[in-house]
């Protein structure tokens, strides 16, 4: 019997098999988020008495022989983005800080009824705006390995989640590398899967036609196992391929050769020596597990950041534009009703998400919307047509996840363009819809950890499942000075 | 939806033989937009009831009310109606998108409406009036209803300086279809056949109980005036039009109002006007530099709707009998003109089938037409068979025409529903030959001026001959056989 206290498959194993119990599990968790979480600030809000209830609920099916499910007892963490039934959802924003949903997410029940045990909501960059999660209304979360650093985002209260031991599993959602950006610079799993393989019904939109849900983890293996609880056809979500779950962990360990590796020779630069060095490490250890490496162009590749920051702010200018102080959410009393909405909108948002709506609606408006909008969307379909050229000479591609290694805190918050470039490398999937994950794989600058993302075609989440794994055993060990973190 | 005018104009070639409105050389140029609420059980996009007339607030959920999360899924429901309609228009179905329609009111939760867009399900279509003009359709497209707001107090029920508003969200996301004519109706009878043909075809299909009092099908008209054959001009969209009647009213005061204004070379601003029934006038609502920048772009929370060859083909194949085609197997079978009085009010009240049903069991299809037309009733309470002996009685001269009258007012009263049964029980028995010609005879011998100018061929002169048959025979006498007889006496 493994006993990897940070494992979920072991964690739940264990728990279906009456070796532990969900409620010493859910104690030693919340007793690591007592111990460190004021400094970290990785949740919105902790459950701790819902999360000890249902691990008394799931102790009692394990004692009348009955089975919670593969994720039984495992302390799992949710992105304040995500819809929970009479528990506030408040995007990291003022304007929701009140608000309790009257529904569960898709993902949320999903994952309730394979056993898992909610321990908290994450912090995120407000709306799931940002790279460093500063951006939240409720203060910003610190990075678990080096305090003085962010831990990237949006989803960066769910990466750091993990990365400290507060839960195993954790979800965030990726509108442009919000899990992957995150995941790489806290040291930990993060994938975002193929668009429309997990439901976003119940996640608070972003980018609607970016946004996809996926899980952050210490191994490859509860990743694929946490993707797998959480995906399949939802018809709540109309975007929601018609497939059942995906088939992930059969993969792992089938190792890589023969597997076509690409390395795309026209990646825009930018990505620190650090970085790079493990990239290319990462390539030589795929290699030398019989993959072949070859080189492949993706030209409209860096045309990905800019028709990015048109589309986003489009979708969401208009996802935004119902949060108005009436029907949901917080309300600034004016004397009349058209000053109500300002007085609400102007206190409620803060300002990167100001930022994005006004440039959405200008993406939109008449006159500007060919330029901008129309021409941001053609560019869209061109790296479309690139990837789907360089999948005909690779199964995956390697890049990096993020361009740097965790920045510190307040370095680039004054600055939005150098926090835009933080997800250059992560961006482009979410405009064609491809699966991405991000892999530790040592570690850069002041030991901190360096992760490698995977890319894949549409629906190949498993083939990119079985690079991760295979990039995860020869990942090389986390240097010294890396902090306490996974290995605690 | 607004209509692209183009310059050229797309009229039908028969359309040229049709009366145009016109005043002062100047013609009107009108396009309509109906939008109509499908009869669907539930909303466009979620699962609440879609049920007019609830306590309001009730049939809503997150979707209808925008709660941060939700997502709509589409009704199949609804885009079977669309389609049906839009093949009962003769539109060409197609492959679909949805888009948003950014704009900020409070009965929009979502602060945006999801409508089609550049891609409608229907395109390119026509509808055929009675008499024969054409109006073509642009398209019919799919959009979920608003919340429906209340304005209490103020002037008039307007927004403008009432006291505070009420807002049902039971209709926000109702299923409309949105019908967008040409610009090719010339008449204000035109418009109002146009809409009436409308509304038959909906209700034949089920795709809507089109009734404009309860508002599930509204109508704005698109009008402008110009010199016959010249370019079109700057049009105005009338709203606030409640019945058939307020439309023609409607356009006909927007025309004279515009080309009051050509005459005194004054511009027409393209603007939304509103229609005061009180007044019979048109009012400024809001002109086109107020319009909303709607910034619409393709609703990513949808995917295209493709229903393809067979399911198209499907509902094609199961399109009930049309208000135009009914009329037409009406008439035939009566020998009526397919839009004279008689078969247009038959078959819009659905009760042509009932005629026909007479008419295969032996009737008269004419007479009984004649009588079904007259009561309204009567396809209530008179089953077929006794329409179809009824009819048959008077063509074959057994009862005169206000005999058989009498006997219909007859049995929707006393719902004895025997023909034959009520007229022996009034006396009506057809009589003999030699009696009539005896009361004929009679008839020449009292009235020898009225027999002289008869025979001089002056037609007036035979009423009062006939009258007295029909005095003399307490009305059983039939009234072409009379006129048959006073005929063959003429030296």
């Amino acid at each position: 019997m493994n006993n990897d206290r940070t494992s979920a498959i072991d964690l739940a194993q264990n728990v279906r098999n009456n070796v532990i119990t969900a409620a010493d599990v859910i104690e030693e968790h919340l007793a690591h988020i007592v111990e460190r979480d004021g400094e970290i600030h990785a949740f919105n809000l902790v459950l701790a008495d819902e999360a000890r209830a249902r691990a008394a609920e799931i102790d009692g099916m394990v004692t009348a022989g009955r089975d919670p499910g593969p994720l039984a007892g495992v302390p799992v963490a949710l992105k304040d983005n995500m819809c929970t039934q009479g528990i506030p959802t408040t995007c990291s924003s003022k304007i929701l800080a009140d608000w309790r949903p009257p529904y569960d997410a898709t993902v949320v029940t999903r994952l309730r009824d394979a056993g898992a045990i909610f321990v908290g909501k994450t912090n995120l960059d407000e709306f799931a705006m940002g790279s460093s999660t500063e951006n939240s209304a409720f203060g910003p979360t610190k990075n678990p390995l080096d305090t003085t650093r962010v831990p990237g985002g949006s989803s960066g209260g769910s990466a750091a989640a993990v990365a400290a031991d507060f839960a195993p599993i954790s979800f965030g959602s990726d509108t442009g590398g919000s899990i992957r950006q995150p995941a790489a610079l806290c040291g930990v799993v993060g994938v975002k899967p193929t668009y429309g393989a997990v439901s976003r019904l119940g996640l608070i939109a972003f980018g609607s036609s970016l946004d996809q849900i996926g899980p952050f983890t210490h191994t490859v293996a509860d990743a694929a196992v946490a993707l797998e609880t959480i995906s399949g056809h939802d018809p709540g979500d109309s975007t929601s391929i018609q497939q059942g779950p995906l088939d992930l962990s059969r993969t792992l360990e089938l190792g890589v050769a023969g597997l076509r590796v690409g390395r795309i020779t026209d990646l825009p630069t930018g990505a620190s020596p650090d970085v790079e060095q493990r990239v290319e490490e990462a390539f030589d250890a795929l290699r030398a597990a019989g993959a072949e490496i070859v080189d492949v162009e993706v030209p409209a590749f860096s045309y990905g950041l800019t028709a990015y920051y048109l589309i986003a702010p489009a979708e969401a200018s208009s996802n935004l534009a119902r949060f108005d102080g009436v029907r949901f959410g917080m309300r600034t009393a004016a004397p009349d009703t058209n000053q109500m909405y300002r007085a609400t909108r102007t206190e409620g948002f803060g300002d990167e998400v100001k930022r994005r709506i006004m440039l959405g609606t200008y993406a939109l408006s008449a006159g500007y919307y060919d330029a901008y909008y129309g021409r941001a969307q053609k560019v869209r379909r061109l790296i479309a047509n690139d990837f789907a050229a360089a999948y005909e000479k690779a199964d995956v591609l390697l890049t990096p996840a993020s361009p740097t290694v965790a920045f510190e805190m307040g370095d680039k918050a004054s600055d939005p363009l150098a926090m835009y470039l933080c997800d250059t490398y992560t961006i482009p999937s979410n405009l064609t819809g491809h699966p991405g994950m991000s892999v530790p794989f040592g570690t850069g600058d002041h030991g901190l950890p360096v992760g490698v993302q995977v890319l894949a075609p549409a629906l190949k989440d498993d083939v990119m499942f079985q690079v991760g794994a295979a990039l995860e055993r020869s990942a090389p060990p986390r240097s010294a000075g890396s902090g306490e973190g996974s290995e605690s | 939806m607004s209509i692209t005018y183009v310059n050229d104009d797309a009229y039908h070639p028969s359309n040229e033989d049709h009366e145009r409105w016109t005043k002062d050389g100047w013609e009107m140029v009108v396009g309509l937009e109906v939008h109509v609420e499908l009869a669907t059980k539930t909303k466009l996009f979620s699962a609440s009831p879609n049920r007019f007339g609830d306590e309001p607030n009730t049939n809503i959920d997150p979707v209808t009310l925008g709660l941060p999360g939700a997502l709509p899924v589409l009704n199949r429901q609804a885009v079977e109606l669309a389609m049906r309609l839009g093949l009962a228009l003769n539109c060409t179905v197609k492959k679909s998108t949805f888009a948003r329609k950014n704009y900020f009111y409070p009965d929009m939760p979502k602060a945006y409406q999801i409508s089609q867009y550049d891609e409608p399900i229907n395109i390119d279509g026509w509808l055929d009036l009675p008499d024969g003009f054409r109006v073509g359709i642009e398209r019919g497209h799919l959009e979920e209803d608003t919340g429906k707001s209340t304005h209490v107090g103020g002037a008039g029920g307007r927004i403008h300086g009432s006291d505070y508003s009420l807002i049902d969200f039971n209709r926000a996301g109702v299923p409309l279809v949105e019908i967008v004519s040409r610009p090719d109706i010339r008449h204000p009878e035109q418009a109002k056949a146009y809409i009436n043909e409308l509304r038959g075809i909906l209700v034949a299909v089920g795709a809507s109980d089109a009734k404009m009092e309860e508002g599930s099908m509204r109508v704005d008209a698109n009008v402008s005036v110009r010199k016959p054959g010249e370019d079109f001009n700057t049009r105005c969209e009338i709203k606030n039009v409640n019945s058939v009647r307020s439309l023609g009213r409607a356009i006909e005061y927007e025309a004279t109002r515009q080309i009051a204004l050509h005459e005194a070379d004054e511009p027409v601003v393209q603007q939304t006007r509103h229609w005061d029934e009180n007044d019979g006038r048109t009012h400024t609502l809001r002109s086109k530099e107020d319009a909303d920048d709607y910034r619409y772009f393709l609703e990513p929370d949808l995917v295209v709707v493709d229903p393809g060859v067979e399911w198209i083909e499907r509902v094609r194949d199961a399109l009930p009998v049309l208000p135009a085609e009914r009329r037409a197997i009406l008439a035939d079978a009566t020998g009526q003109a397919a839009n004279s009085e008689a078969v247009m009010v038959v078959a819009e009240r659905s009760q042509d089938e009932y005629v026909m049903d007479a008419a295969k069991l032996g009737g008269d299809a004419g007479v009984a037409l004649k009588h079904v037309k007259e009561a309204p009733e009567l396809a209530e309470h008179v089953p077929a068979e006794s329409l179809a002996a009824l009819s048959k009685m008077e063509s074959s001269g057994v009862v005169t025409a206000s005999q058989a009258k009498t006997i219909v007012a007859a049995m929707i009263e006393s719902r004895n529903v025997d023909p034959e049964a009520i007229a022996a029980e009034l006396g009506f028995e057809a009589m003999d030959n030699s009696d009539l010609e005896a009361m004929v005879d009679q008839a020449i011998a009292a009235q020898p001026e009225a027999w002289e100018k008869f025979c001089a061929g002056e037609g007036k002169a035979m009423g009062a001959l006939v009258g007295a048959v029909m005095k003399a025979s307490r009305g059983q006498a039939d009234g072409k056989a009379v006129t048959a007889l006073l005929n063959t006496k003429k030296p």
